[in-house]
């Protein structure tokens, strides 16, 4: 294929992978920059909205469209429902200690994938995309639903900063993220506030996972790459910052599709991790950061 | 572990003779005379004649290889009841141990070194997973336990494992590559285009064919390699090389389903012939969303996973002693595919330990030894009811078996077997003699 | 009063490797070898603890250390025929080396940045392993031939050479731990987690204490990753995964962060939690998963940690 269409191919590819990361990573921000903890099992929660995505199509079988759109809708509440069972049962417990959390959230973990294993099983399975379309460029096809993708998450990013910025809840968000403290003096409550984002950050978890279902299958070993990869683009970002993540996963997506262009494949993934590692070194609070972390 | 018979405990089997040695010692022994004195294997007394054989059977429960294990663990117990139900091994009965390793190289180790001396099982067995297999085997000669695997991997007649490690239920990877080249090259296309994981695994199908289509006048013009940690596959496919006439694909772990079916977004109708591992859809239904454009395309398959009007009335008994349908499917559930090109491997397997033990005479653990000479003395296995996939010829110095194979076209929504080679194309040279080491 | 502590302290360590000592007479074989292996594997966790527990560096990166020292070893004895001793030293220095080279990278973060730092880094040596798989075998690994694994004569396949092999690693990882937790340079450590500015303002050279706490701890890393591969016989690409850089962490706070003995106790724990409970269920993972919640919400310092805090104040 000649340079031009592949370039775009890469980039096509790149930005549908960003724009999942970009949900899945703003969940993770959310967490992470409001209640300081790293919570390991937020990919559980990626993988458990996969499972109840294939699990809604399987049983409600309306039709791809329908189906799909019922998993979108109960998907997330059935994650954010563990999600706050969870913050309940044992980080609300622990205080959120942010080493007692590590442990806990790992456990939390494992609980979920053998849950998942013994239930779901240990199959990929797909679930077919909404719509049905191959858009023939001349010099390659390419999936319609991946396009869809990319809109998808925009749109739910959106949303988000809306709420984030011109809603009363996002306004306490923001005052516990600044200073929790100063946050419960003037009578936010911030227990509430820590359980809502908990749940909030699973749920966009969740989303991204719908989203990407019809074009990966749904696994019980999906979680870990969007994990790390999550993390990775909230440092980078900047802790705090949403700007900073949506933007970290916009320059992780599209390098890791463009430098495959020019490398052979794992030479490729070594080097865009290398890049990835030097920019946190060279920009200690990542790129928006305003946080010392 | 619902199904699984429970194991009775051998607990401290040697603890008894450290004490004793202990005494004798007076506890301080520098780590030489020590070593000399204990080794870490105690051989106990016989078991008497009518207890069990205890198989160790080290399963993939969790971890990638998951979907692999839950079939390894259905086909070992059709396979372990079929034998008891006829007799067991010289009047005893087996008695399955499973344990999960977590398809973990690290814990593949430490199942066996439970299996040897914990459990006190006579054999171990049912290992996939390559890195599994070789990160067991070391522990698995040291122990002198007979560790049975069923990988397909090419480790065992490459020599890097030992004489206690032997695959006599499925062929290895470097046999079943190189008997597909010579039909490829014939009939579907002399210039390939390979695209595999970054694997060893990967590395073999890469090394194995790319010799093997030279020998045949053809060539591999393309190699991509794709990396362990991806999970997207369409940026890659622009790297395939113009002019390529059949691309080759072996892909492994969760994300085959999703190269499957970006591999039809890019190429559309427009296709070169396509040849594929049916490792790429183990497990998978091909009638899956997504699939539809595999019409037309072949697999390798080590056995057929729809039953062929040429099927035997082995593999019709196998299939419903597993429970398994003719369409490859679980008889209780449609939508649970079995893994049929590699699980068969464990039934024939068993039914070899069972021939090596009644040949060796087998009694107890210090008859280990006899047994893995016995199954080293097994040339020819003829196709039955113990060796339902086809006839097999074991090779004792190299512990590797080679077998039929097949090719596949999917057509109606099926697998249709086009070609099946002859054992004799997937022979190659001896590289190593596992009879020269002691036992 | 301090004195009689460190007294205590010292009976106290100097009992458990006694202990160690002598269970190798009286445990079967199966915890014969599983005791050996969790000293070798704590003794990583007590490396990582290094850096982790006493000068707060939360890395995600000591697979790389361990995988360093493991393929330094592995690789050399299977390409030059170095033998173990050979191999543990070449461990060392491999550990040491990449340890120091990350952490001149590394260490400009601190926090979570410096976590990401060394994930990534971390990833990129994993991702190397395959890249390099003509030498490697890359995920499949390879068996390191077993006449190479022998240390002064003594062959490490056989159970008590392994067992004496892997006491003495112990020990002496935990009088390393035992020096650093009572020397000056560990309370300047301990000041540095606990506020790095304060401490630079004193006058350290914050980033050189660092350095060197993150070296010695990729250097016991390096060395037990050699330890590993000659004790056991492979190498493989899953020992530089980030499950093999979550795991000390795990250990290290189950047992207590900042204990000395805490990695071991973490370690042993684990073992047998996964032991046991996969030999009875199928469901492992939920089991060993609902421990470690359970266990982490009544002891949330880790086992020993919040032993100490509770009743025991002498524990290093």
């Amino acid at each position: 294929m000649d340079f031009g269409p592949y370039l775009l191919l890469a980039t096509l590819e790149g930005a549908v992978g960003a724009a999942v990361l970009a949900l899945t990573a703003l969940g993770l921000s959310l967490v992470f920059g409001v209640m300081r903890i790293v919570n390991v099992a937020h990919g559980a929660f990626f993988m458990l909205g996969a499972i109840v995505a294939w699990w809604v199509a399987d049983t409600l079988a309306a039709g791809p469209a329908l189906n799909f759109l019922a998993a979108l809708v109960i998907s997330p509440l059935a994650v954010g429902a563990v999600a706050v069972l969870a913050e309940r049962l044992v980080l609300r417990r622990l205080n959120y200690n942010p080493e007692s959390t590590i442990v806990a959230t790992i456990g939390l973990l494992y609980v979920i994938e053998q849950v998942a294993l013994m239930t779901y099983g240990p199959d990929a399975r797909p679930v077919v995309a909404p719509l049905d379309f191959r858009v023939q460029l001349p010099w390659f096809g390419y999936s319609g639903y991946k396009l869809l993708v990319i809109g998808a998450s925009i749109v739910v990013m959106l949303a988000v900063w809306w709420g984030l910025t011109r809603t009363r809840i996002g306004l306490m968000m923001r005052a516990t993220q600044f200073d929790s403290e100063t946050a419960r003096a003037f009578a936010i409550p911030v227990d509430r506030v820590y359980g809502g984002v908990f749940a909030f950050g699973a749920m966009l978890a969740a989303i991204g996972a719908v989203l990407v279902v019809p074009i990966q299958q749904a696994h019980y070993l999906m979680g870990n790459d969007p994990l790390l990869l999550s993390f990775i683009v909230v440092i980078i970002g900047g802790l705090g910052s949403l700007r900073g993540t949506v933007l970290a996963a916009v320059i992780i997506g599209l390098s890791d599709g463009i430098i495959s262009v020019f490398f052979s494949p794992t030479l490729a993934k070594i080097i865009a991790t290398l890049i990835v590692a030097m920019i946190l070194v060279i920009r200690p609070k990542g790129l928006f950061g305003t946080q010392s972390a | 572990m619902v199904e699984s018979v429970k194991p009775n405990r051998k607990k401290q089997i040697s603890g008894v003779s450290r004490r004793k040695a202990l005494a004798g010692l007076g506890g301080a022994a520098a780590g030489a005379t020590v070593s000399g004195v204990l080794p870490g294997f105690v051989r106990y007394a016989q078991a008497q004649t009518s207890a069990p054989i205890k198989i160790g059977f080290q399963v993939h429960r969790t971890g990638i290889g998951a979907a692999y294990g839950r079939w390894y663990d259905r086909t070992t117990r059709a396979a372990a009841q079929l034998i008891n139900e006829s007799g067991g091994i010289n009047g005893r009965p087996i008695e399955i141990i499973a344990e999960d390793d977590g398809t973990d190289p690290k814990r593949g180790a430490e199942v066996v070194e439970k299996f040897a001396t914990q459990h006190g099982a006579d054999v171990a067995f049912g290992t996939l997973f390559s890195h599994v297999v070789i990160g067991s085997a070391p522990r698995a000669g040291e122990l002198k336990i007979p560790y049975f695997v069923v990988s397909e991997g090419h480790h065992v007649a490459s020599g890097i494992l030992n004489r206690y490690t032997l695959q006599p239920g499925i062929t290895d990877v470097k046999s079943q590559v190189q008997s597909m080249a010579p039909w490829v090259a014939s009939n579907l296309g002399k210039k390939v285009t390979m695209i595999y994981p970054d694997f060893a695994f990967g590395h073999d199908h890469r090394d194995y064919f790319s010799a093997a289509m030279a020998a045949q006048g053809g060539e591999v013009i393309g190699k991509i390699a794709i990396p362990p940690t991806e999970s997207s596959f369409f940026k890659y496919f622009p790297k395939i090389p113009r002019g390529t006439e059949v691309l080759y694909h072996v892909m492994v772990g969760p994300g085959v389903l999703t190269f499957v079916k970006e591999m039809g977004e890019f190429f559309g109708s427009k296709r070169p012939e396509i040849f594929g591992f049916i490792d790429s859809l183990e497990a998978v239904s091909i009638n899956s969303p997504g699939l539809e454009f595999l019409e037309g395309s072949y697999f390798w398959e080590a056995n057929p996973r729809y039953a062929q009007a040429k099927s035997s009335k082995f593999d019709a008994f196998y299939r419903a002693k597993v429970g398994v349908d003719e369409t490859g499917a679980s008889v209780d559930d449609p939508k649970d595919i079995a893994t049929y090109s590699h699980m068969f491997g464990c039934w024939e397997t068993l039914h070899t330990i069972k021939q090596g033990m009644e040949a060796a005479g087998y009694r107890g653990p210090g008859d280990r030894a006899k047994l893995i000479e016995a199954v080293e003395a097994i040339d020819n296995m003829e196709e039955s009811q113990a060796h339902p996939q086809g006839a097999k010829i074991f090779n004792g110095k190299t512990h590797q078996v080679f077998g039929h194979q097949f090719i596949s076209k999917v057509g109606g929504g099926k697998l249709n077997v086009v070609h099946k080679t002859s054992i004799e194309d997937g022979f190659y040279k001896d590289e190593v003699d596992y009879t020269s080491q002691p036992l | 009063m301090r004195s009689r502590w460190v007294n205590k302290a010292t009976a106290l360590h100097l009992g458990v490797i006694a202990v160690l000592f002598a269970l190798q007479f009286v445990l079967p074989d199966y915890h014969h070898v599983n005791l050996a292996r969790v000293m070798v594997l704590a003794s990583f966790a007590m490396g990582y603890n290094i850096a982790f527990g006493y000068t707060g560096l939360l890395s995600l990166g000591h697979a790389m250390f361990f995988a360093a020292g493991l393929y330094a070893a592995g690789l050399m004895a299977l390409f030059a025929g170095v033998g173990a001793g050979g191999g543990l030293l070449l461990g060392v220095i491999a550990g040491l080396v990449v340890a120091a080279a990350v952490g001149c990278l590394a260490l400009r973060t601190t926090g979570v940045s410096f976590m990401i730092v060394t994930l990534m880094f971390a990833q990129a040596a994993f991702l190397a392993t395959f890249y390099f798989g003509e030498y490697t075998r890359g995920d499949e690994g390879f068996v390191i031939p077993s006449n190479l694994r022998s240390l002064f004569g003594l062959s490490l396949v056989e159970p008590t050479t392994r067992y004496f092999v892997a006491l003495t690693l112990f020990s002496l990882c935990m009088a390393v731990s035992f020096a650093i937790a009572r020397s000056s340079m560990g309370r300047v450590l301990a000041a540095i987690r606990e506020n790095e500015e304060r401490t630079r303002m004193l006058g350290y050279n914050v980033f050189l204490y660092k350095l060197v706490a993150l070296v010695i701890s990729g250097a016991i890393s390096g060395a037990v990753g050699a330890a590993y591969g000659m004790l056991f016989g492979y190498v493989g690409a899953t020992f530089a995964s980030i499950q093999y850089s979550i795991l000390p962490l795990l250990w290290v706070l189950m047992g207590g962060a900042a204990t000395v003995l805490g990695p071991f106790v973490g370690t042993l724990l684990m073992f047998y939690l996964v032991d046991i409970s996969s030999g009875f269920t199928s469901a492992n993972m939920l089991i060993v998963g609902l421990a470690l919640i359970g266990l982490i919400l009544f002891f949330p310092k880790g086992i020993l940690g919040t032993l100490r805090e509770r009743a025991a104040p002498w524990l290093p």
